[in-house]
């Protein structure tokens, strides 16, 4: 072999070598698009699936407003990649800095982001700030565990400022932070009265249905009916597409009461937790986009407390 | 239209599955695994003598998810109502660090059982039932989960809480639509595995269950991987319920737990 055909065959390989590199940094290409939606107001909207190593996490709504006195940012996504992504992102958009970054509660896809802003800048209520230092880091691992690559270099950062609920002035936006619970035990909503848009959280899911690894249904229905009382003109969901109306609030509210309603039967009526998996959700919910998974889900975090319920009633010891 | 040829095609596939179940029955111990594990044989191997008959049968129900994201807490329940007479039926994982999981014998009650297991990694879950003629019918089905249920150390072991309430039961009865009772009970326990560091073994090993004259029931022998704070759920045919039951047994260090079950 001569000295030649070796080194052409060194250059290939090095071709290739870096071609394949090129290839897997723009597979890790979320392809962020910021739709505008109200008067410097931009939604991040994901899709409505589950967590895989196709989507790298990107099943969340994020948000950002554009203000003369700096943009808001409303969570940062399920990984370091995104964050970078929506801070780029940003920055086609406006040359305003970042001065505020807004975690609505503590799950992986909604503060996995964190790393790619000043940490100063970073802020969430007590309780979500809680949470990440309690459950981040087991959140982060799991992630790596379904979103795989997309999350290299990832870690939990946790925000040090602490949010209070009530009015904050931002630019000439007048928005309010609302500091509800249910979907988590710290569920932040935003509520921008200068354009009447609504950052729900979680606590809204428009045609996904809602997780509920925290969920108290109770306090989650009570929340809901705050917000439906403020009046908003438009609401951002925490998944699922943006809505000019009420109708994914009620939505989740309807799947929230048929699942309370059902685990409750379920458990007086002596089931097995198998025999609850059987059961199949109602006509209505079926067009939600991942019912079946959320509702094994559902199933297997809420069904133990309706059951220790009823069966403390007739539980007699005979010590 | 679809739907009655879905039905159709359902009806179908039924059929030749209960076709495969006699063929298998019949055919004895060549057949192939149909869960497709390479550890089949080392199961094979250790639950039962060379000897024995052992076959795959499908009348052997075990229900659990396909997908358990909770690996800490999977429910599974085992019917053998199918077949003529049950015996003993024992439960286990291909796949778990500690495989058996629970072994019953329905003394009365029907040959089933609902309960919680811990599972290390994705792997079949089976159960054997022993039928009066000494044949072993093995069912079973594929649980898919993340896992790191099995190294993980219990709640309640964290918690001085458990310690008041350690074996304390909680029960209800329920008359079934179909004719007899079911019983369902929790326990509360740590149901540690010992392979959790630092944290030893600590699970129920024997329950009976009893009507309350003490005619025997239901005996259940457990291991490590029954789920922390078990729930169990039996049914009692009509020709056997009572007026009351009782529960009671042991854990491996040597706890007693001891409750009415009244209605
Ligand atoms: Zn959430």
């Amino acid at each position: 072999m001569s000295i030649l055909s070796r080194a052409s065959r060194s250059v290939i390989a090095l071709f290739t070598l870096s071609w394949a590199l090129l290839l897997a940094a723009a597979d890790m290409d979320y392809g962020l698009q910021p739709v505008a939606i109200a008067d410097g107001t931009w939604v991040l909207v994901g899709r409505s699936e589950d967590f895989s190593t196709a989507n790298g996490g990107n099943i969340v709504n994020t948000g950002f407003i554009v203000t003369p006195a700096g943009v808001l940012v409303i969570d940062s996504g399920p990984s370091r990649a995104y964050g970078e992504q929506l801070k780029r992102a940003i920055a086609r958009i406006t040359d305003r800095p970042v001065t505020l970054v807004v975690n609505t509660h503590h799950h992986p896809d909604h503060f996995l982001g964190n790393q790619a802003f000043a940490p100063e800048t970073l802020a969430a209520l007590p309780g979500t700030i809680n949470g990440i230092h309690t459950e981040g880091g087991a959140f982060n691992d799991n992630m790596y565990r379904l979103a795989g690559d997309w999350m290299a270099g990832t870690e939990p950062v946790a925000p040090a400022k602490q949010l209070t609920a009530g009015p904050l002035d931002l630019g000439g936006h007048h928005l309010e932070l609302i500091a509800l619970d249910g979907h988590t035990g710290a569920d932040l909503a935003i509520f921008d009265r200068s354009t009447g848009v609504l950052f729900a959280g979680d606590l809204v899911f428009n045609d996904r249905a809602p997780t509920t690894p925290h969920a108290n249904l109770a306090a989650w229905q009570k929340a809901l009916d705050r917000l439906e009382g403020l009046g908003f003109k438009q609401l951002v969901p925490g998944h699922g597409p943006v809505a000019r109306d009420t109708a994914p609030l009620r939505q989740t509210r309807a799947w929230l009461s048929w699942l309370d309603a059902n685990l409750r039967q379920a458990a007086e009526d002596g089931l097995d937790m198998t025999e609850v998996l059987a059961i199949q959700p109602p006509a209505e919910f079926r067009r939600l986009a991942v019912v079946e998974a959320e509702y094994r889900r559902s199933v297997g975090q809420l069904y133990p407390a309706y059951e220790q319920q009823a069966l403390s009633r007739s539980g007699r010891n005979a010590r | 239209m679809t739907t009655h040829r879905i039905r159709g095609l359902a009806a179908l596939l039924l059929a030749s599955s209960l076709a495969v179940g006699a063929v298998q029955a019949a055919s004895g111990d060549r057949q192939a695994d149909p869960l497709d594990s390479p550890r089949w044989g080392d199961m094979r191997k250790e639950f039962f003598p060379a000897k024995a008959r052992v076959v795959f049968d499908s009348r052997v129900k075990v229900s659990a998810p396909l997908t358990a994201e909770n690996a800490l807490n999977v429910p599974v329940s085992v019917d053998a109502g199918a077949l003529p007479d049950a015996t003993e039926v024992l439960v286990f994982a291909d796949f778990n660090p500690i495989t058996r999981i629970v072994r019953f014998r329905p003394e009365g009650a029907h040959p089933g059982l609902g309960f919680r297991i811990k599972l290390q990694q994705s792997t079949p879950v089976r159960a054997a039932v022993k039928t009066r003629d000494g044949v072993w019918h093995v069912g079973g089905t594929w649980v898919n989960t993340t896992g790191g249920g099995c190294t993980l150390p219990s709640a309640g072991s964290a918690s001085p809480e458990w310690q008041k309430r350690l074996g304390e039961v909680s029960s209800r009865v329920w008359e079934r639509k179909e004719g007899g009772e079911r019983i369902r009970l929790r326990i509360i326990h740590p149901e540690d595995t010992g392979l959790a560091a630092g944290v030893p073994a600590f699970y129920i090993q024997e329950l009976k269950l009893t009507d309350e004259q003490g005619a025997p029931l239901l005996h259940i022998e457990g291991f490590e991987p029954l789920a922390e704070n078990p729930v169990f759920s039996v049914d009692i045919p009509a020709a056997r319920t009572a007026a009351g039951y009782r529960v009671s047994g042991r854990d491996n260090n040597g706890n007693a737990i001891s409750a009415v079950i009244e209605k």
